[in-house]
C-alpha cells in the first residue's frame, strides 16, 4: 500500500526547507524560503500569481534545482536533483497542467517509468491489479483502458493523483488543482485529499483560492513576491487576514454600485447553434440579450461553449444557425459580419487568451495598443511612432501599466500588465458592447481590483458587457444577471442578487434548474 | 507458366528491391520522429552511408567492412543532428537540412580525394558486395506451380539487406509498442514533460531514438552502394530519403501502414519505366514524369486532409526545455 510504512519519526516535519533561493534571469522566484510541512496533515501554500508557489513546488519535486538552500524529507537531508529522486523519497506531484500523455491509455500513463520489466507484458497484470486496489481504497474510480484524451478534466486529475500514489507517494503536492473543476468536483477532490490524510499521508495544496484553504487545510503558509511572509493555523485566522498577507495591504472589494437603471437591449442573439469544423456540436440554441449599462456574466466550467459564444458574437467565427441582431444589423448565415465590421458597429472584445489572441507578444506595447484601431497608428496607411506613443501614454497612465514604457515589447510585461494593455485598448472608446473573456485570469489580486473598478466604470457609462469567467467569485462580484452554460446550452439565467455559488454550481453540472430572468 | 504471372513476379520483385531502402529509411524516421525529433536528414544519412560503404568495400575488399563504415558514417551524422537538436535545442528542420547539405558535399569531396574518379568510387566486384542469397529449397520448389515460383523468384534470391529491411518493420513495431523503451520513447514524442515528471530523462531517450535512426539509415546506405548497386555514384540517394519521409507521413507514423506506403512508392517506381511509351486506351502515351511525381502528390493530398488526418506525434519538433 502506498501510504503506510513511511518513517514515523515524531516531530520531524514531512518536508523542511531552509533558505531556498531560485532565480530565473532577472526574476527572483524564491527568495530565502523557509518552510515546514507537518506530517499527516493538509498544508496550504497560498500566494498571488507569480508569488513563487509553483516554483517552490517544482523545487521540492526536483523539476528545478534551487540556486541555494537545503531540503529535508522526514528529517533526513534530501538533495532532490530530479523527479526520480523525489519519487524515491515518497514525494508525488499533481501538476497544474496535467503531465499525462493524451494518446496513451490510463494504464500506460500510470506505468510510464514503472513498467516492471523490459517487456510491457511482464508487469501489466500486476500493475492492473495494484491500480484497481488503489482506486478502490481512495475512491478514485477510472477505466484503466480509456484513452486519456477522451477523459474529462476531472477524471484526468484522478489519473494524476493515482499516478502519484502508484509511485508510492506519501507526500502529495497539488498545484492549483481546482482551477479546472466544478464546485462539485472540488468537493469530491477535497474528500479524496482528506482520505489520503486520514491514511497517514501528507498533502500540500497550492492555490490562490482562500476559501479552499480555509475549507480543507489545517495550516497554511503565505507567499508574496517569492518570500514566505506568514504561517497560520486555519482555525485561528480568516480570509481577510490571509488576503492581506498575500497582497501586503488591505484588499477591498470594488464598490458594487446599486443596480443601475436597466437600459435598452443592444445586442440580441437567438437560436445560435454552432458546430466545430470537426462536426462537434459546441453551441445549442443559445439565446441572449445584452442591455446597455448591464453586465451579463456567463458562468460554466470551461469548455462548455463559452469560448465559442465569444467567437461567434465577435465575428471571429461565422453564424451557422440562428441570428444576432446588433446596431440595426441582422447577422445570420446568409449575412455574415467580419470582426472588423463588428468593431465598426461598436463592439469591443477582450479575448480569453490574451497572449495568443489579445496581443502580439514580440511587438511593442504601443503597437499592441493600436491593433484593430488603425486610425490611431498614424496618418493613412503609414504608421508613426510618435502617433502611437501619443496614443499609448495616456492609456498607460490611466491603467497604471508598469513599467510605464510603451516602447517595451508586450512580452516584457507581467501577466497582469499585459491584460491591462489589452483592456486599455478595448476600453479606450466606450463600446456599445464589450465582450470580456476571463479578464482576471492569471492576474494578481491587486490588479484584479483595478480591473474590476474599470469594468464597473465602463458599465456606468452605458456599455453592455458580456463577461465570461470561470471564477464564480468574480461573477458574483460584478454581474447583474448570470447565464449558466452547460454542454453548449444555456442551463438558465438568474439575477445576480441572491444567486449563490452552490446554486450556480448545480446548474453548471446540469443538476439544477434555472428560472428565466 | 503464363506470361502475365512472370511479368507480375518481375514487377513485385522489382518493387521489393526499390522499396528496401525506403523501408529502412522510413523506419529510421519513424523511430526518430516518435521520440519527437524531426528527421529531414534521412537523405543525407543515406547518402553518407552509401559513400562510406562503397569506399570501405573498395579499400578493404570486404562488404562487411563496407557495412560497418556505412553504419558509422550514418550514426555520426545522426549524432550531429542529436547534438544540435537535443543538447542544444536547435531548430530541427535547419539541422536536418544542414546534415543533407553536408553529406551532399562531403561525399563528392572525399570521393575525389580518395579515388580521383569524378566523385564516384571504382566499380565493385562481386565478392566486395552483398550478393543474392538463395533460400533453402528454392530450386527444388521452383517447379511447383504458382507458389513454387513465387517462393523462388520473389521470396528467395535477394541480398541480405533486403531481408533486413523487411525484418526491420516487425522489429520496430515490437520495440516501440511492446517494450518499456518503446513506451517511454513514444511518450517523449507526445508529451516529454510527462516522461520527465515520471523520473525518466528525456534527452537520453531522444538520443537513443536518433541513434537507431542512424543505424537503420546506415543499412539503407550500404544497400544502395554495395548490395543493390556496385559502387558509389554522386547524389546516388536521388531523393529516396525524402520519399521515405513522405511514406512516413503517408503511413501516419505507424509501422505497417508505412511499410505499405513504401511498397506502393516502390511499385510506382518499378512500373514507371515499364510504362514508358505505352499507349493506354483513352489516356494516350503515359507521361512517365507524372508517375514519378505521384508519391509526392499523394503525400500532399494526404497532408491536405483528404484521406483523414495525419496526426504527427504531438511534441514533434519541439525541443524539451526543462527550466523556463
Amino acid at each position: 500500500m502506498a501510504l503506510d510504512g513511511g518513517p514515523e519519526q515524531a516531530g520531524h516535519p514531512a518536508v523542511r526547507l531552509r533558505g531556498v533561493t531560485k532565480r530565473f534571469g532577472a526574476v527572483l522566484a524564491n527568495d530565502d524560503v523557509d518552510l515546514d510541512i507537518p506530517q499527516g496533515a493538509i498544508h496550504g501554500i497560498i500566494g498571488e500569481n507569480g508569488a513563487g508557489k509553483s516554483t517552490l513546488a517544482s523545487i521540492i519535486y526536483g523539476l528545478y534545482a534551487p540556486d541555494r538552500g537545503s531540503m529535508e524529507i522526514d528529517g533526513e537531508a534530501a538533495p532532490v536533483r530530479s523527479p526520480a529522486d523525489a519519487i524515491a523519497r515518497g514525494v508525488g506531484m499533481v501538476h497544474q497542467h496535467f503531465m499525462l500523455v493524451p494518446t496513451f491509455t490510463v494504464l500506460e500513463n500510470i506505468m510510464l517509468g514503472m513498467e516492471g520489466g523490459f517487456l510491457l507484458g511482464q508487469g501489466e497484470a500486476d500493475i492492473r491489479a495494484r491500480l484497481a486496489s488503489l482506486s478502490r481504497q481512495h475512491g478514485l474510480e477510472v477505466d484503466p483502458d480509456a484513452l486519456v484524451d477522451d477523459l474529462p478534466v476531472g477524471l484526468r486529475q484522478r489519473v494524476e493523483i493515482l499516478r502519484a500514489l502508484f509511485r508510492g507517494a506519501r507526500i502529495l503536492i497539488l498545484d492549483e488543482p481546482t482551477g479546472v473543476l466544478t464546485p462539485d468536483e472540488t468537493d469530491q477532490l477535497f474528500t479524496i485529499l482528506r482520505g489520503i490524510r486520514d491514511a497517514g499521508g501528507t498533502v500540500v495544496l497550492i492555490t490562490h483560492k482562500l476559501r479552499e484553504v480555509m475549507a480543507v487545510c489545517g495550516t497554511v503558509s503565505v507567499m508574496r513576491h517569492g518570500r514566505m511572509v506568514g504561517r497560520r493555523e486555519t482555525a485561528e485566522t480568516n480570509t481577510a487576514e490571509l488576503a492581506e498577507l498575500m497582497v501586503g495591504r488591505t484588499v477591498g472589494q470594488a464598490e458594487r454600485p446599486a443596480q443601475s437603471v436597466v437600459g435598452t437591449p443592444v445586442l440580441r442573439g437567438a437560436g445560435l447553434t454552432w458546430r466545430s469544423p470537426g462536426g462537434t456540436l459546441r453551441l445549442r440554441e443559445v439565446g441572449l440579450e445584452l442591455r446597455a449599462g448591464e453586465i451579463l456574466a456567463v458562468a460554466g466550467v470551461s469548455g462548455n461553449g463559452q469560448s465559442e459564444l465569444l467567437d461567434l458574437l465577435s465575428g471571429l467565427s461565422g453564424v451557422q444557425e440562428g441570428h444576432v441582431e446588433f446596431a440595426g444589423r441582422r447577422i445570420d448565415a446568409a449575412h455574415p459580419a467580419t470582426p472588423a465590421e463588428m468593431r465598426a458597429l461598436g463592439l469591443a472584445h477582450v479575448p480569453e487568451d490574451r497572449q495568443r489572441r489579445g496581443l502580439v507578444l514580440p511587438f511593442e506595447a504601443r503597437e499592441n495598443a493600436v491593433l484593430g484601431r488603425p486610425e490611431k497608428a498614424g496618418p493613412g496607411p503609414w504608421t508613426s511612432a510618435a502617433a502611437m506613443q501619443a496614443h499609448a501614454e495616456p492609456l498607460f497612465a490611466r491603467f497604471d501599466i508598469r513599467p510605464p514604457d510603451p516602447k517595451l515589447p508586450a512580452a516584457g510585461f507581467s501577466g497582469g500588465n499585459q491584460q491591462k494593455i489589452v483592456l486599455a485598448r478595448e476600453f479606450d472608446t466606450v463600446p456599445a458592447v464589450l465582450l470580456l473573456g476571463q479578464p482576471t485570469r492569471g492576474v494578481d489580486i491587486g490588479t484584479v481590483e483595478t480591473i474590476h473598478a474599470e469594468v464597473l466604470a465602463l458599465k456606468e457609462r452605458g456599455s453592455a458587457i458580456l463577461l465570461v469567467s470561470t471564477e464564480l467569485d468574480e461573477i458574483l462580484a460584478l454581474a447583474d444577471r448570470i447565464m449558466v452554460m452547460n454542454g453548449g446550452r444555456v442551463a438558465g439565467t438568474v439575477p445576480a442578487a441572491g444567486a449563490t455559488a452552490r446554486q450556480l454550481g448545480l446548474m453548471m453540472t446540469g443538476a439544477g434548474d434555472g428560472a428565466a430572468a | 507458366m503464363p506470361e502475365v504471372w512472370i511479368d507480375m513476379l518481375a514487377v513485385l520483385d522489382g518493387t521489393a528491391r526499390l522499396a528496401a531502402p525506403l523501408i529502412l529509411c522510413a523506419m529510421a524516421g519513424l523511430v526518430s520522429e516518435r521520440s519527437g525529433i524531426v528527421d529531414i536528414g534521412l537523405e543525407g544519412k543515406l547518402l553518407a552511408g552509401a559513400f562510406a560503404a562503397a569506399a570501405a568495400a573498395t579499400l578493404t575488399g570486404s562488404p562487411w567492412a563496407g557495412l560497418a563504415a556505412s553504419l558509422a558514417a550514418s550514426v555520426m551524422l545522426a549524432l550531429v543532428h542529436g547534438f544540435a537538436c537535443i543538447t542544444h535545442r536547435g531548430e530541427q528542420i535547419v539541422s536536418g537540412v544542414a546534415v543533407n547539405i553536408l553529406a551532399l558535399g562531403m561525399t563528392v569531396v572525399v570521393a575525389n580525394a580518395l579515388f580521383r574518379h569524378g566523385g564516384h568510387t571504382p566499380a565493385l566486384g562481386a565478392h566486395e558486395r552483398f550478393s543474392a542469397i538463395s533460400l533453402p529449397l528454392a530450386e527444388t520448389l521452383r517447379e511447383v506451380p504458382a507458389l513454387g515460383s513465387l517462393y523462388a523468384e520473389l521470396v528467395s534470391g535477394h541480398n541480405l539487406l533486403v531481408y533486413a529491411a523487411f525484418l526491420s518493420v516487425p522489429l520496430v513495431w515490437w520495440l516501440l509498442w511492446r517494450t518499456r523503451f518503446g513506451l517511454r520513447l513514444r511518450a517523449a514524442g507526445e508529451m516529454p514533460e510527462a516522461v520527465d515528471s515520471a523520473g525518466v530523462p528525456v534527452s537520453a531517450l531522444r538520443y537513443r531514438g536518433v541513434l537507431i535512426a542512424g543505424l537503420l539509415c546506415g543499412l539503407a546506405g550500404a544497400y544502395l552502394s554495395i548490395a543493390h548497386g556496385a559502387g558509389f555514384v554522386r547524389e546516388m540517394s536521388a531523393g529516396k530519403g525524402f520519399l521515405a519521409l513522405a511514406a512516413l507521413i503517408f503511413g501516419r507514423w505507424k509501422p505497417l501502414p508505412v511499410l505499405f506506403a513504401c511498397l506502393l512508392f516502390g511499385l510506382l517506381d518499378t512500373v514507371a519505366p515499364r510504362l514508358q511509351g505505352v499507349d493506354l486506351p483513352l489516356v494516350g502515351p503515359v507521361p512517365v514524369a507524372l508517375v514519378s511525381v505521384l508519391p509526392y502528390a499523394m503525400t500532399v493530398v494526404l497532408l491536405a486532409g483528404f484521406f483523414g488526418r495525419a496526426v504527427p506525434p504531438r511534441a514533434l519538433g519541439r525541443p524539451f526545455v526543462k527550466e523556463h
